[in-house]
């Protein structure tokens, strides 16, 4: 699966994307299983409810399934406009 | 309708122009610029982060929605990306419609989704390095609105 970062997220992990393998059910199985991983990964997630997290290009929300989900993105709250 | 993620410039005046050129049934046209501020004086540039792919997908569902919401004749929507210079133009939207209600209406709408809908995140630079602009809790209340 592929896992993006944007904006303050990207930088606190340190990475703009990568390949994740994973077995996480749901997108807040996923988070839990990259912030064991690293301190960086556990910063990131650390809050939440200051992310926002889309699954295919779609925005989505933490407790929703990953089964045939090939992207996952995870963002701050947009800033267009 | 026209949708366009880009990092180059574009001039407001000669897009506002060609817009909806060739159609006679409209009565009114409405365009919303928005610019790069510099509030404390110190902006050196402002970066803007998109996620190619879903920005364009994001966009082109908002503009689907203004146009089936109101009797539009066309939209408009330019976005930029990348570093932009204080007093740059970020991004325009146009509407146009037979009469003003509908155009100035979805507009408001565009921008309202465009501000907390459209995956872009801004980062404002100055000397003493960069900073993230947060999204507002009005910017996200605003949808209520719809």
């Amino acid at each position: 699966m592929n896992v993006v970062y944007f904006a303050w997220v990207r930088e606190r992990i340190g990475l703009p994307q990568e390949t994740v393998d994973t077995d996480a059910a749901t997108v807040n199985d996923l988070i839990a299983e990259l912030s064991a991983r690293e301190e960086r990964y556990a910063a990131a997630f650390a809050d939440v409810s200051a992310l926002r997290v889309a699954l295919d290009q779609e925005l989505s929300d933490f407790d929703a399934p990953l089964a045939g989900v090939r992207e996952v993105a995870f963002f701050p709250p947009m800033t267009g406009g | 309708m026209s949708v366009r993620v880009q990092s180059e410039a574009f001039d407001t005046g000669a897009e506002l122009n060609s817009f909806a050129q060739d159609r006679t049934d409209i009565g009114a046209v409405v365009s919303f610029t928005g610019v790069v501020r510099d509030t404390k004086g110190d902006l050196q540039e402002m970066l803007i982060e998109h996620y190619p792919g879903m920005t364009e997908s994001a966009i082109t569902k908002i503009a689907r929605e203004a146009m089936q919401r109101w009797a539009l004749a066309d939209v408009l929507v330019i976005h930029r990306y990348g570093p932009l210079k204080p007093g740059e133009p970020i991004m325009m939207v146009a509407t146009a419609s037979a009469h003003r209600a509908a155009a100035f209406e979805a507009a408001d709408f565009l921008m309202d989704y465009l501000k907390s809908r459209a995956p872009f995140w801004k980062k404002e630079v100055t000397h003493e390095g960069g900073s993230w602009v947060d999204a507002k809790d009005a910017d996200e209340d605003a949808l209520k609105r719809w």
